[in-house]
């Protein structure tokens, strides 16, 4: 009896064998790796091929404040708002698109600024908060609160309906699990008695014999001018509570959602892949759908090749002899030996890193199914053909 | 401000040592740790990023905020902004039960979490102390990649902005004055000779410049790859990648040579695109800067071996 796909595997879902099975049934897919491995241009690339080849509209957004897209995309900049790319870059490309290819990066302080008038009572609350010296700097300067409004955003846009896939690229975070963790601690966070505490005798103006050691201890060490101000902004804050933590519940479903899928991306060098591991962990401790890995700049095979590394090692120890039984029209004798040390000696550097990487590959514990390599490219990514070119190496 | 190379780096007392993720931060900050304390100089590298690997590259136990020693006279910590209030308070404060910092010093630590710039303050001022206390002749950091240590450098000035009076205002004066003396506090970047990394260290360079006054002091490149050739040996390797050639090649050395040639026309190839962002970089970084070049090294493994390479290299290239 034949059966069908939706008994044939673990749970309900589907096998996918590719990264273009993969994306083709998700509506976001959240790339996360270390710093420096590609994550951005892979995320690019795999926004690129799904508007190319899957057709829809497909936004690739990316937090990182580092302001990468645009070059790879051969966009000059674009902002906040999502900005199509333009159709003619992919007939500059020679590909004729299915879908639309829309980016957008994240500017911290402007999604803030929208988050607060969203959920803000009133307009003297809102106006109150935004001019708040406090609000200013942990909407300009504070790191953890781009891990919060990166997955805020994602969420703000997917339920708005106004995509059919939104690819993410995570801010890269040496602490690997933050972004996922953003909602739930700013929902902890803004519920806390912590914060209750600290805001009660500006509210009241009476100490309890409990709270006055720290009250003083506070104001001995802040100044209290310094903690009338957070006072201020987390009371102001504290009007947009509900909406707030029922919001950072519902980021956090989103991301839980079959609907989302992440794609953790590395090289082969071995931070990265520790990193990597990390990720692969977190990701499923925490149950959310880990969909693939995609491993960039990966050096090529023929680098392993015995008879190459035998050629080399004759070439690096004795490349006087081999010159001498060469054709004459190569050149002077002396350089010809000099340039087949050479090639040889590049040779043996490069097999020792290649095959570093193998064993790194081979190592890379707890790998899903789809495991994608990328080569090394030739020059650099600066335009949607070569976005596509590597889109093209990790698709099928 | 005064120039750069007035005062050797290794002579100042506080380095920050920072770049983008994968150019080799962590490894250039274990080297230059190092090298201070090969040359006699009592040292500590502190690692600020969390999750940091600086103790593998001295094939030793994970950091912690004690110090431990990695090397003679090296030594080793992890910045962890809980522990250092917590020491900050019974030092400062002289709070008579310390018992009872623990969890005040949790509550501030959650405050921390969302108050601008308490936690960049709890790392730098730690760093700071030790340099002030003599603890150390040389203090060596890995700070976060890129943009998070403008954050952290312009930290305490930006604190005495906000924080109009109390011990915290009184206690950034001295940091600042620190941080601010080229004599004393410098800040090195890290890059590699790639697209990103490039562009990011150009941004940095100018963001130190406009939104510190803490000396910029060099930017090392890493990972710079060998020319294969030289003048007139590039034609021969054309020549000899001809299909005719090639072939009268694999027949001398017995072996086919096509993933060997195949092999150098990738090692010219990566070369050459890199040459590209390094002239790139020569060209838009601050007038004057000292630039250092460490190659990329063909190794096996991380250890300490290869942390000692960076440090030959580096030290090559310092004169020191």
């Amino acid at each position: 009896m034949a059966r069908s796909p939706k008994d044939g595997g673990a749970g309900d879902e589907v096998a996918v064998r590719n990264l273009e099975q993969l994306v083709a049934s998700r509506e976001i897919v959240v790339t996360c790796g270390s710093g420096g491995v590609g994550k951005t241009t892979s995320a690019a690339a795999i926004g690129a091929m799904a508007a190319a080849h899957l057709g829809g509209k497909v936004l690739v957004l990316t937090v990182d404040p580092a302001k990468r897209l645009a070059s790879a995309l051969g966009l000059e900049a674009f902002g906040n708002v999502e900005t199509r790319v333009p159709p003619e870059l992919f007939a500059a490309a020679g590909v004729a698109p299915r879908g639309e290819l829309w980016a957008a990066m994240l500017d911290t302080k402007e999604s803030w600024d929208g988050l607060v008038r969203t959920h803000a009572p009133d307009i003297a609350t809102r106006d109150a908060i935004l001019a708040n010296p406090l609000y200013q700097n942990i909407t300009g300067k504070f790191v953890q609160s781009h891990d919060y409004i990166a997955m805020e955003r994602l969420y703000e846009i997917h339920t708005s309906g106004r995509f059919d896939l939104i690819v993410v690229d995570t801010p890269p975070t040496r602490n690997a699990i933050d972004f996922l963790e953003a909602p739930e601690r700013m929902a902890d966070f803004f519920s806390s008695r912590l914060l209750r505490w600290l805001i009660a005798p500006y509210r009241s103006r009476v100490l309890t014999a409990a709270s006055k050691p720290f009250y003083s201890m506070a104001d001995r060490i802040l100044g209290s001018q310094f903690l009338q101000d957070i006072a201020e902004f987390f009371i102001l804050f504290q009007t947009m509570y509900d909406g707030f933590v029922e919001r950072a519940r519902a980021v956090e479903r989103t991301l839980e959602d079959r609907r989302t899928t992440f794609v953790v991306v590395s090289t082969l060098e071995s931070a990265p892949v520790r990193e990597a591991e990390f990720f692969i962990r977190a990701l499923r401790e925490r149950n959310f759908s880990l969909g693939a890995v995609v491993l960039n700049k990966v050096l090529p095979a023929y680098l392993l090749d015995d008879d190459g590394a035998e050629a080399a090692r004759r070439l690096s120890t004795d490349p006087a002899s081999i010159a001498a039984l060469l054709p004459d029209d190569l050149g002077d004798p002396a350089t010809l030996a000099r340039v087949l040390r050479e090639i040889g000696d590049s040779y043996l550097n490069y097999r020792v890193v290649a095959a570093r990487e193998a064993e790194e590959r081979a190592e890379l514990a707890g790998a899903p199914d789809i495991l994608c390599a990328a080569p090394f490219f030739d020059s650099d990514i600066h335009d949607l053909g070569g976005l596509l070119d590597l889109g093209a190496t990790i698709w099928r | 401000m005064s120039p750069s190379a007035d005062v050797p780096l290794l002579d100042r007392r506080l380095v920050f040592v920072t770049g983008k993720g994968g150019v080799g931060k962590t490894s250039v900050a274990a080297a230059l740790g190092l090298l201070a304390a090969e040359h006699g100089r009592r040292t500590l590298v502190c690692e600020v990023d969390a999750k940091g690997n600086l103790a593998d590259f001295f094939e030793a136990a994970p950091n912690r905020f004690k110090p431990q020693e990695l090397a003679p006279g090296l030594f080793g910590m992890a910045m962890n902004t809980e522990e250092s209030l917590k020491e900050y308070l019974s030092l400062q404060l002289r709070v008579p039960l310390i018992a009872r910092v623990g969890p005040l010093a949790r509550s501030f630590d959650f405050v921390a979490s969302a108050a601008p710039g308490v936690k960049e303050i709890l790392t730098v001022g730690k760093l700071c102390f030790e340099v002030r206390e003599r603890h150390y002749d040389f203090v060596v950091v890995d700070a976060p990649a890129t943009g998070h240590v403008v954050a952290q450098l312009a930290a305490p000035q930006a604190i005495r902005e906000l924080v109009k009076v109390g011990l915290v205002r009184d206690q950034t004066g001295w940091m600042v004055e620190m941080l601010e003396d080229p004599a004393v506090t410098g800040t090195v970047l890290v890059s590699a000779p790639e697209e990103m990394p490039v562009t990011e260290t150009i941004e940095l360079a100018h963001r130190i410049r406009a939104e510190t006054n803490v000396d910029l002091s060099a930017v090392i490149v890493n990972k710079v790859l060998p020319e294969l050739f030289g003048r007139g040996e590039e034609e021969i390797f054309r020549a000899l990648q001809e299909p005719a050639h090639a072939a009268a090649l694999s027949a001398a050395v017995g072996h086919a040579v096509g993933p060997v040639l195949e092999g150098a026309q990738l090692a010219v190839t990566l070369r050459r695109s890199r040459a590209e962002h390094l002239t790139r970089l020569r060209a838009e970084l601050p007038q004057g800067l000292p630039l250092l070049y460490l190659p990329y090294l063909f190794s096996r493994t991380h250890g300490v071996r290869t942390t000692r390479a960076v440090a030959e290299a580096l030290s090559a290239e310092l004169g020191y």
